[in-house]
């Protein structure tokens, strides 16, 4: 009987079986056990009280600053420093210092951490993210990290997995984002609750990488278990170089068994936008109103990779045109790598010119953290992945995610806009 | 283990933001985070909730971020339990690996109402409804949860299995 991408992953890594199938209860060994600045105090203080003294694998226990870094205040800095001490006297093999580093979504598949094939937990909701490289990769909460940390194991049910197939031509402006939010807005926040989903069809491979983990890293908004993207040319291109040790693809079969499957035509999709207060409830952009935006937030683990400021770049590049002068612009490019990629670009200059304010990778503004919190009656438009109420700051705030193409022309005109307006 | 409590209700897709907003997550204090749980979706009820009371959810309660902070600030106001009609998986994990009671049954949650008593029998898995009388049989847990259940979460749990010595730490 075929397996799905899941399955195969799952008895790669179980204890005790050499085969699973979705329902199995297991034990599972990690390749990569990751958590920042919010989610390692209490991994720590757990792993403590579990009277462990070392972590099962220096190298593969990773600990990033993301969320609140720089450290916003001295309560972050507090919890920042308990990783930092925590690391030197672990001696971890991998260390994320601000600066150098960035989201731990964007810099883990940067530099070849995470790779085909792996099992990954992260002491973050969006560590699905991975999948986009092959590996199964979900989040789980401190305490669930702090045994992984200390037996480089943990439990998993074997998830019945969903398969997506996507075929025909993208239109203009259409990316990994808008596929993403409108398979959530057809099956909603709660679509994939326990399951995997697998990303497929013609369509999927001509989306690059970072489309890919775009789509990979919104798997937990349809409450997705893990998700995956096929492993294929585009993704042996970018992680043969970058990969530290190595690592093994591979493909679900063909006569495999999926809980569901659906489709989704790509010729008749427009840009899509998730309106508040969920990102289930999504739209085309031609049907949402175009509403005053105050604030647009071009960054995050979702849409802040060098491909997604090429965007930009490129259409204040295209129109001449600046920002609008009443909207607050940032733009966070998601690693350290990415903002020197963009800085040799002349990009961030592009961009201060005209009139965002460019600063140091974090997640910063998606978790209303800091570096762009938002008031009350005020009108977002975001590249990130949650528009909860009070996500981004003010309960009453309304954000609305996009892609950075229709990011940018609404930081232009002011107002929710497509690109084709300018 | 049996609890009884007064019922606070809440819709479907409670998301951790609501619970707990990320501008708390500076603390891992439960009584800290507790003073402001749920402020996003109900300001009343960190002032107003009593020790023993039961929070009654929707689907997919405790969607969203991974963090623990929103069950460990649940716990700190002193709920006894939770009861959905569904879990977030994350969520899930979270609230039984730090010893919070959790139990999924789309019927109670549906016919229990605000300042209802809810009676919850743990080990039995039942809930009974006072104000009806009606007696629900919630999903039943699977074995490892149980045994992180029984051990009084994943850290006990983790002791057990690691087979670490107490070394004079009180639990």
């Amino acid at each position: 009987m075929g397996k799905t991408l899941a399955e195969k992953i799952i008895a790669a890594h179980a204890e005790h079986v050499e085969e699973v199938s979705a329902g199995d209860l297991v034990t599972v060994k990690t390749d990569v056990v990751m958590a920042n600045d919010i989610t390692a105090p209490i991994a720590i203080e757990s792993f403590r009280a579990m009277g462990v003294s070392e972590v099962y694998n220096p190298d593969c226990v990773m600990l990033v600053p993301s969320h609140f870094a720089p450290n916003k205040d001295i309560k972050s800095a507090e919890q920042t420093r308990t990783l930092t001490l925590f690391a030197e006297q672990q001696a971890l093999g991998h260390r994320f210092q601000v600066g150098r580093a960035g989201i731990e979504h964007v810099v883990l598949p940067e530099r070849g951490l995470v790779l085909p094939g792996d099992l990954v937990v992260g002491g973050d909701s969006h560590t699905c993210t991975y999948g986009a490289v092959g590996a199964l990769a979900t989040g789980m909460g401190s305490t669930d990290i702090a045994f992984a940390m200390a037996t480089g194991t943990t439990w998993l049910k074997v998830p019945e997995t969903m398969k997506f197939v996507y075929y025909g031509e993208r239109r203009p402006w259409v990316t990994g984002k808008d596929l993403i939010l409108r398979t959530i807005g057809e099956i909603s926040v709660d679509g994939a609750l326990y399951r995997a989903m697998e990303f497929t069809g013609p369509a999927i491979h001509e989306l690059p990488m970072s489309d890919r983990l775009t789509m990979a890293n919104m798997v937990i908004e349809a409450g997705g278990k893990c998700g995956f993207l096929p492993y294929d040319e585009v993704t042996e291109a970018y992680v043969t170089p970058r990969a530290t040790r190595p690592f093994t693809p591979y493909h679900a079969d063909d006569d495999a068994i999926y809980c569901s499957v659906h489709e989704f035509d790509l010729a008749q999709m427009e840009p899509q936008v998730a309106c508040p207060y969920s990102p289930d409830n999504v739209h085309p952009i031609s049907q949402v109103r175009p509403e005053k935006v105050d604030q647009v937030f071009i960054g995050s683990c979702t849409n802040g990779r060098f491909e997604d400021l090429a965007i930009v770049a490129d259409i204040l590049e295209r129109t001449g045109r600046e920002f609008h002068p009443d909207v607050r612009v940032m733009i966070i490019p998601g690693s350290q790598a990415v903002y020197l990629d963009a800085l040799r670009q002349g990009w961030l200059e592009q961009f201060t010119l005209a009139g965002a304010a460019v600063s140091v990778s974090t997640c910063g503004p998606c978790l209303g953290g800091h570096m762009g919190v938002l008031a009350g009656d005020e009108v977002c438009v975001s590249t990130s992945n949650r528009n909860f109420r009070g996500r981004m700051g003010h309960r009453d705030a309304r954000v609305y995610l996009a892609n950075p193409a229709i990011a940018t022309a609404s930081a232009i005109l002011g107002r929710l806009a497509h690109p084709d307006e300018l | 283990m049996k609890l009884q409590g007064k019922v606070w209700k809440y819709g479907d897709n409670i998301d951790t933001d609501v619970i707990i907003p990320a501008r708390y997550l500076v603390t891992t204090d439960p009584q800290a985070l507790a003073a402001h749980c749920m402020e996003d979706i109900d300001a009343a009820f960190a002032g107003e909730v009593q020790p023993g009371d039961i929070i009654v959810g929707g689907t997919n309660f405790g969607c969203g971020s991974s963090r623990e902070h929103a069950p460990i600030s649940i716990k700190g106001a002193g709920v006894s339990c939770i009861i959905a009609a569904s879990f977030a998986r994350i969520f899930f994990r979270n609230a039984i690996n730090i010893g919070l009671p959790i139990l999924e049954s789309p019927a109670a949650a549906r016919d229990a109402e605000k300042g209802d008593t809810l009676s919850v029998d743990l080990a039995a898995g039942t809930i009974t409804n006072e104000r009806t009388g009606q007696t629900y049989q919630a999903s039943p847990y699977p074995p490892v949860v149980l045994a992180i259940i029984h051990a009084g979460g994943l850290v006990p749990y983790a002791r057990t299995v690691l087979g670490v010595q107490m070394k004079g730490r009180a639990w």
